[in-house]
């Protein structure tokens, strides 16, 4: 094996081969099979890469070839990684429950030679587009069931790979050791696809380099060391879980634990109990709306515990994680709270031991964020793409804000644009898009930064906040800033409020509409005795006019406080006769407002904000579920929201 | 790319009546069972399905017939001794224990397996010990196989229905059985559940070469995955042959399939 302290740990490989002398019996992967958690130490993992490389390189796998993962995360994927790095191969990760078609852009747009596909049935979707990719000549697998009788010579077991590559390393035993010594830094290490949602999917390249340094700071940065425990259950060709389950595993040292199946995440989760977590906010969500919903079946006398050690928690428990001065009684109350309460909720959710959790992806909600921080899960945000190794902003440990994404990591350079656009610049950047130069032009401007297309502004304190996509950001008549979507996500917070489309690019003022939601706004009026009979009389009550009314109002506050954007407040608004609906095109498939179709459709209804009519009325064809058509048509009243003043901040 | 391959007849009924009092279930019924295949007993309600299989594990005993397992004749046969000869089942109404977790329902698949005395389990001693964990290592390889990681741990009592027929299957897999009589194993079940149900039969079948014996009422699924179909009417056999014979069998088409067809 190379001899680890002679060369630079600069590349994965070489990382691997230092950790299985230097901490050889600790444990690498564990992954549930058959009920028990099966483990593998770093000798081990490292004698498998070196059997998996040299099997590949007897198979004819060749620097610079692209090797495809397609599966769940398992040992022997993440093995394989670093097997296909060994030989400066590019391992290309896929989103294993994509359809075979939705893979065929990507498998050929890399050129694969070589997949790893989990089992069977990633076997069957390379099968059935083999035809369309010419350049694929190997399959491997991980998992034998029920490949029995596929006895293509160019299907093989992974085991069947490995025993070819231990027969090679021992007839050319110097090769694994030269392969590992040509690596460089600056190679390619990985290529994750972006998803896609606008235009076809492009390839990411990333070398060595700007993986392992956005690890090594992010490890500093969270003191993370060998001894935590990751579950590492998002797909593996998401730039997050590269990071945490590979990256920063592999400079850290720490160890990664596969869940069984993924429907087993949550039992594994408490089993493992790991110390470093990541989840998108939408886990956070139903995991705490299952504990709700338990405990509202409990009986009265832990309801009133529950709820009294939780409003304990809420006053106080985010300032004793954050190290901030707390009375003494307070923290007494905790300290018991922690006792009966919160110690075995967490133990219950698994996360007795975290000390650093993660969540990204969304924008997370505030009452959700408080409730993890308040019982002690140092719960944080961060910010990044797949072009910047998901590493840019990091909330520090003490210094966390709800709705901010955190301050620059170590190593990275931020800077707002003129536009409002954020720019980055440091190590973790891409070397390109694969095969698409015009497309990294694109990106990477002459000064040497990435354009993330968010828009965003650092507060005072120095986190970032993100506001919006960038190509969404207007500017009001009077030049200030305008960030429609970040309004509409506030307006959104409200459980009244379904949807919102706000307007003001090139106006005097903000204006919005506003759909409500029939289900949360329906219990309010039955509990409250006004009588409906659908949506379009609920949404013209004027009791629901001055319930949206009060939401406006708060969140026209909270604009005001931060400053930035008080020149957004919402001065008028109404409420939608109609669901906006994907049906008439009002809405993308996955629920994005169309603004521009909407401005358009909703012209009167515009004309009326800005003229200052009190009512206006409109008439709007919608189409039914079974192709009819039918008309809806109202008289909207508009209503007047109050402004605070906008005091301006001394130069 | 089937590798399985159909071999000697391994049970063969002949002539089977069976009544209850002055109710004939059954009259003069033949037909046979070939080692691996899938073989499908389809009929109206009341045509004698459920009795028939009971008859083949030895619940009700035949007035008048043979039946000849592995080539041993018998008349008479106790349920413990078929299971003990290889034959498994699960049963129309799920029979499980249903405040006992998956695992430990699971595990009762293995009773004909375990060899150690009364006192011996309850000591957990000796034999006991060693005799657990290797059932438990075979009830989890049936586990993995049916995908149930999930509910390893949950009693069986709050499970869905469709979960439930998975468990009574894991339950009869966990004995390792050659022959496997499935009583409506889909039945009260959603197309998805269905389509689920099927694969794991025929995964069963293709890789354990487990013989199967299944009552089935959906015509889809019986004709998708049977290698042989025996169609009862009232008690008595009227139709015998690959799908395709019995769908064009004039008599089926009026008794079961309707004219429709």
């Amino acid at each position: 094996m190379p001899d680890a302290a002679s060369q630079a740990l600069d590349t994965f490989p070489r990382l691997l081969f230092y950790h299985a002398q230097v901490r050889g019996q600790r444990v690498a992967m564990r992954e549930k099979d058959l009920g028990i958690w099966q483990s593998w130490t770093w000798a081990d993992v490292a004698e498998r890469v070196g059997a998996l490389a040299c099997g590949l390189a007897a198979l004819g796998f060749k620097r610079g070839d692209n090797l495809a993962i397609i599966g769940d995360n398992r040992p022997h994927l993440y093995m394989m990684m670093t097997a296909v790095q060994c030989l400066g191969g590019v391992p290309v990760p896929l989103y294993q429950d994509a359809v075979a078609n939705e893979m065929l852009f990507v498998l050929q747009d890399a050129g694969v030679r070589f997949a790893l596909a989990e089992d069977q049935e990633q076997v069957d979707k390379l099968l059935e587009i083999k035809d369309q990719l010419p350049a694929l000549e190997h399959i491997v697998y991980d998992d034998p069931r029920g490949m029995r009788h596929y006895n293509q010579p160019f299907i093989h077991d992974i085991h069947e790979l490995m025993a070819m590559g231990r027969i090679h390393l021992q007839n050319h035993p110097d090769f694994l050791k030269t392969e590992i010594g040509i690596g460089d830094a600056d190679d390619v290490s990985v290529m994750l696809y972006t998803s896609g949602t606008t235009g076809k999917p492009k390839g990411v390249c990333q070398t060595h380099n700007a993986f392992i340094s956005s690890a090594r700071g992010g490890c500093e940065f969270d003191k993370l060391t060998d001894a935590d425990d990751i579950l590492s259950y998002l797909p593996m060709a998401w730039v997050g879980d590269h990071l945490f389950s590979f990256a920063q595993a592999l400079v850290a040292g720490f160890t990664i634990n596969c869940p069984e199946s993924g429907d087993t995440v949550m039992t594994d989760l408490r089993e493992i109990g790991p110390t470093y977590y990541f989840a998108p906010p939408r886990v956070f969500e139903n995991l705490l709306t299952q504990v709700m919903i338990r405990m509202e079946d409990a009986g009265a006398i832990k309801q009133k515990v529950f709820h009294h050690y939780m409003a304990v928690a809420r006053r106080c428990g985010a300032d004793i994680l954050d190290g901030k001065p707390v009375s003494f009684g307070d923290r007494l109350s905790y300290a018991l709270g922690n006792l009966f309460v919160y110690g075995p909720l967490k133990n219950v959710l698994g996360m007795s031991r975290i000390r650093v959790a993660y969540t990204a992806g969304a924008a997370i909600g505030p009452d959700l964020f408080r409730f993890y921080r308040s019982i002690g899960i140092n719960l944080k945000q961060l910010y990044g793409q797949t072009e910047t190794c998901a590493y840019v902003c990091l909330q520090p440990d003490g210094h966390i804000k709800l709705d901010s994404v955190g301050m620059p990591a170590p190593g990275v350079e931020v800077k707002i644009a003129d536009n409002g656009e954020i720019l980055v610049k440091g190590p973790m950047l891409l070397k390109g898009y694969y095969k698409r130069p015009d497309a990294t032009a694109e990106s990477i401007n002459a000064d040497g930064y990435f354009m993330t297309g968010d828009a965003g502004f650092f507060d005072d304190d120095g986190h970032l906040k993100i506001i919006d996509r960038a190509k969404d950001v207007g500017k009001l008549a009077n030049g200030a800033m305008f960030a429609p979507n970040y309004i509409e996500n506030k307006l959104k917070f409200f459980p009244h409020v379904k949807e919102a489309v706000c307007f003001g690019h090139d106006k005097d003022m903000v204006c919005a509409f506003i759909n409500i939601d029939v289900g949360a706004v329906g219990n309010w009026a039955e509990r409250r005795g006004i009588a409906y009979s659908g949506y379009t009389d609920l949404a013209s009550k004027p009791q629901v006019l001055e319930l949206i009314k009060e939401c406006v109002e708060k969140i026209n506050e909270e604009l005001v406080a931060e400053g930035m954007l008080a020149d957004s407040q919402v001065h008028r608004f109404l409420v939608l006769h109609k669901e906006l609906d994907p049906d008439d095109d009002e809405l993308t498939r996955t629920r994005k407002v169309r603004r521009g179709f909407i401005s358009e459709k909703y012209a009167v209804l515009i004309d009326a904000l800005y003229s200052g009519k009190s009512s206006q009325f409109i008439e709007t064809e919608v189409k039914f579920e079974d192709g009819r058509r039918g008309k809806v048509s109202a008289d909207l009243k508009i209503l007047d929201a109050k402004t605070l003043p906008v005091v301006k901040k001394a130069a | 790319m089937s590798g399985r391959q159909i071999g000697d007849v391994i049970l063969d009924l002949q002539h089977i009546s069976l009544r209850f009092g002055g109710v004939k279930a059954l009259t003069d019924i033949s037909f046979d069972v070939r080692e691996h295949e899938v073989r499908a007993i389809i009929g109206p309600n009341g045509a004698g399905k459920s009795s028939m299989l009971n008859v083949i594990n030895g619940v009700y005993h035949p007035q008048e017939g043979r039946i000849t397992f592995r080539g041993e004749e018998r008349r008479k046969m106790e349920p413990h001794m078929a299971a003990m000869q290889g034959i498994s089942r699960t049963f129309q109404n799920i029979a499980l224990f249903k405040g006992m977790t998956v695992l430990d329902n699971v595990m009762t698949g293995r009773i004909t397996k375990m060899k150690a005395t009364f006192i011996e389990q309850a000591l957990f001693f000796g034999r006991a010990h060693r005799e657990e964990m290797e059932h438990r290592k075979k009830v989890e390889e049936v586990i993995d196989f049916l995908e149930i990681q999930h509910i390893r741990k949950t009693p069986v009592g709050r499970l869905p229905y469709g979960l439930q027929k998975r468990v009574e299957l894991a339950r009869a897999l966990a004995a390792e059985p050659s022959m496997l009589l499935l009583d409506e194993p889909m039945a009260g079940m959603n197309v998805e559940e269905k389509q689920d149900m099927c694969r794991f039969i025929l995964d069963v079948n293709d890789q354990f070469g487990t013989t199967i014996v299944l009552i089935e009422h959906d015509m889809g699924v019986v004709m998708d995955i049977s290698d042989r179909v025996v169609v009862l009417d009232y008690g008595k056999k009227i139709g015998d042959g690959t799908p395709d014979e019995v769908r064009s069998n004039e008599e089926v088409i009026r008794a079961y399939l309707g004219t429709g067809h």
